[in-house]
C-alpha cells in the first residue's frame, strides 16, 4: 500500500529570544493510505509541530514532507483540521460553522448540496435536529462532534488531529471514539491523531508512533493488530493490556526516566 | 418589554425628582443649580433653537464618530495584523491620546480658519476614534492561531480569513468602544461648539445661555445633551443586538 503521508527526516526548530529551540530531530513517519496514525510522547516534544508540518501551516528546516506523492509546500484543500478547542464559530449556528470549509473549498457547490452533506455528517455523529443552535448551546462533547463534523465536510483525504478529545470527561471520550471509528468506517480517511491517551491511541490507532522527548524523533512504531470494528471492549483483553504496558515503558524512556521493571 | 422600558424611565424619573428635592430642601436659586422644574420654560421659550442646534450638534458628532469608526477601524487593523506596525504606532496614539483636546480647539481653528462644520467634525474624530483602534488592535491581534489554521490549512487567502473570522469575531470588542467613543464624540463637538466664537450647536446654545444669565437655559443644554447621548448610545446597543448578538449569552 502506497504512503499517504511521508515524513522523512524532518529536522526543525523554533527560534527564540535565548537562541533556537530543536523540537524536531530527524523525525520519520509513514501513515499508509487509509490508515490511522496515533502519534504519543512526553508533553512539550513536538508533537503539535508535526500537525502543522503535516497540514503545510509551516515548512521545516530539514526533511521533507510528503502527501500523496507530492512534496508539501503549502496549505492545500485535502487536509481537515481538529483541535483539542472545538474552535467553532459563535456567530454562526452549528449548521454553519460545519459548511464553512465548502464555502473555501468549494464555492460553487449549491447551498442546498451544502446543507445537505453537512446534514449527512451531522446525522452520523448524533446531532440530529441541532443545526440552528449555537455552539454556546451545547455541551463540550457536542461542540466536539460538531467539530469533526466541520473537519471533515470537505471530505479530505487526511484527517489531522491534535488532542482533540483532551478537555473531555472520560465517558464522553469513549462515545467519541466510537463515533470516530464510525465515521471511518462510512467514509474512510487517512488520520493522524496526536494524543497523550494510550489507551484512545489502541483503540482507534492502526499503528501506535511514540516520539523521543524533545528534540523528537520516532523513538518506537508498534503496529496495532486488531480488528476494524473494534469495541471499547478490546481495551479489557490481555492483548491490549500487553500493548498497553509495553507504551508505558516507552513513554517513560522518552520522559528519560526508567522503565518500571515487570 | 415592560421591565426593559419601565425600569430605565422610572430610573430617570427617580433621579429627576432627587434633583428637585435637593435643589428644594436647600433653597437654591437657580443661578446656583436649576431644578427639573426650570426646565419645562426654557424648552419651551426656546424649542425651535433647541431643535436646529441639536440637530447641528447630532449630525456632526455622528459624522465624527463615522470617520472614527473607518480609521479606527484601519488603525486597529494595521497595528493587529503587523508587530513592527503595533510597535510603531502605540507610543504615538497613546501620545496623541494624552492630549488634552481642548488645547487642539485653537490650533485646528487657526489651521482651517472659518471652517466650523468641518473643525467640529474632525475635533469629535479626534478624540472618538482611540478606544475603537485599540479595542480592533486588540481583538485581531488575541485571535487564537486555531482559529486562524481552520481556514488557513484549507488555503484561504488572509483577506478571507478576516472577513469570514477575525471581523466578525472581534465585533463585540468593538462595538464595546464604540459605545466609549459615542459619548467621547460628543465631548469633541461641544468643545468645538463652546469654545471657537460664533459656534453652532447645543454648545453655542449652552454659551449664550451664559452671556444671558439665563441659568435654567444652561441646564437645559446639558440635559438635551444627556438625551442627544442616550440616544445614540442606544442607536449603537440596537446595532450591536443585530450584529453581534450572538455574543450575547442566552439567559437562563
Amino acid at each position: 500500500m502506497e504512503n499517504l503521508i511521508d515524513i522523512k527526516g524532518v529536522t526543525h526548530a523554533y527560534k527564540t529570544e535565548s537562541g533556537p529551540l530543536p523540537v524536531l530531530d530527524g523525525l520519520d513517519v509513514a501513515v499508509p493510505e487509509g490508515t490511522f496514525a496515533a502519534v504519543v510522547g512526553p508533553s512539550g516534544c513536538g508533537k503539535s509541530t508535526l500537525t502543522r508540518l503535516v497540514a503545510g501551516l509551516m515548512k521545516p528546516d530539514e526533511g521533507e514532507v510528503w502527501l500523496h506523492g507530492e512534496r508539501v509546500k503549502g496549505p492545500r484543500k485535502t487536509v481537515g483540521m481538529a483541535f483539542q478547542n472545538p474552535v467553532l464559530l459563535e456567530w454562526r449556528t452549528i449548521l454553519q460553522n460545519v459548511i464553512l470549509p465548502l464555502e473555501i473549498v468549494a464555492p460553487s457547490m449549491s447551498q442546498k448540496d451544502r446543507e445537505a452533506r453537512a446534514h449527512e455528517l451531522l446525522d452520523m455523529v448524533g446531532l440530529t435536529g441541532f443545526d440552528d443552535k449555537r455552539p454556546s448551546e451545547l455541551s463540550g462533547g457536542m461542540r466536539q462532534r460538531a467539530s469533526l463534523c466541520r473537519s471533515l465536510v470537505h471530505k479530505p483525504e487526511v484527517l489531522i488531529m491534535d488532542e482533540p478529545f483532551g478537555a473531555l470527561d472520560a465517558f464522553t471520550r469513549e462515545d467519541l471514539w466510537q463515533t470516530m471509528r464510525d465515521l471511518r468506517a462510512a467514509e474512510p480517511f487517512t488520520c493522524v491523531l496526536i494524543t497523550h491517551d494510550l489507551r484512545e491511541s489502541v483503540f482507534l490507532g492502526d499503528q501506535v508512533i511514540v516520539l523521543s522527548g524533545r528534540p523528537a524523533r520516532t523513538q518506537y512504531v508498534m503496529p496495532i493488530d486488531l480488528p476494524k470494528d473494534r469495541t471499547l471492549d478490546v481495551l479489557y483483553t490481555p492483548e491490549v493490556a500487553d500493548m498497553l504496558h509495553i507504551l508505558r515503558d516507552q513513554i517513560k524512556i522518552a520522559q528519560g526516566r526508567e522503565p518500571e521493571v515487570h | 418589554m415592560l421591565r426593559q422600558i419601565g425600569i430605565p424611565v422610572a430610573s430617570v424619573l427617580v433621579f429627576l425628582g432627587l434633583w428637585e428635592l435637593l435643589v428644594w430642601v436647600n433653597g437654591w436659586p437657580n443661578f446656583k443649580m436649576a431644578s427639573p422644574s426650570d426646565l419645562p420654560p426654557a424648552y419651551i421659550r426656546y424649542w425651535e433653537l433647541f431643535l436646529v442646534m441639536g440637530w447641528q450638534t447630532l449630525w456632526r458628532t455622528v459624522a465624527g464618530l463615522a470617520l472614527a469608526v473607518l480609521v479606527g477601524t484601519a488603525i486597529g487593523m494595521i497595528i493587529g495584523f503587523s508587530r513592527i506596525a503595533r510597535d510603531a504606532l502605540y507610543p504615538l496614539l497613546v501620545g496623541f491620546n494624552a492630549i488634552p483636546k481642548a488645547t487642539l480647539v485653537p490650533v485646528i481653528s487657526l489651521i482651517f480658519i472659518g471652517q466650523h462644520d468641518f473643525n467640529t467634525v474632525l475635533m469629535a474624530f479626534m478624540i472618538s476614534f482611540f478606544p475603537i483602534a485599540v479595542s480592533v488592535g486588540i481583538g485581531l491581534s488575541t485571535l487564537e492561531p486555531e482559529y486562524r489554521d481552520i481556514l488557513r490549512s484549507l488555503g484561504a487567502s488572509r483577506f478571507t480569513i478576516f472577513r469570514k473570522i477575525a471581523l466578525p469575531k472581534t465585533l463585540p470588542e468593538f462595538f464595546g468602544a464604540l459605545k466609549v467613543s459615542v459619548t467621547l464624540a460628543f465631548i469633541g463637538t461641544n468643545l468645538v461648539e463652546i469654545v471657537s466664537p460664533h459656534g453652532r450647536g447645543l454648545g453655542a446654545l449652552f454659551k449664550s445661555g451664559e452671556t444671558n444669565g439665563d441659568y435654567p437655559l444652561m441646564f437645559a443644554v446639558l440635559i438635551a445633551l444627556a438625551f442627544l447621548g442616550i440616544v445614540l448610545y442606544y442607536a449603537v446597543v440596537y446595532l450591536e443586538k443585530i450584529f453581534a448578538g450572538w455574543a450575547e449569552r442566552p439567559q437562563s
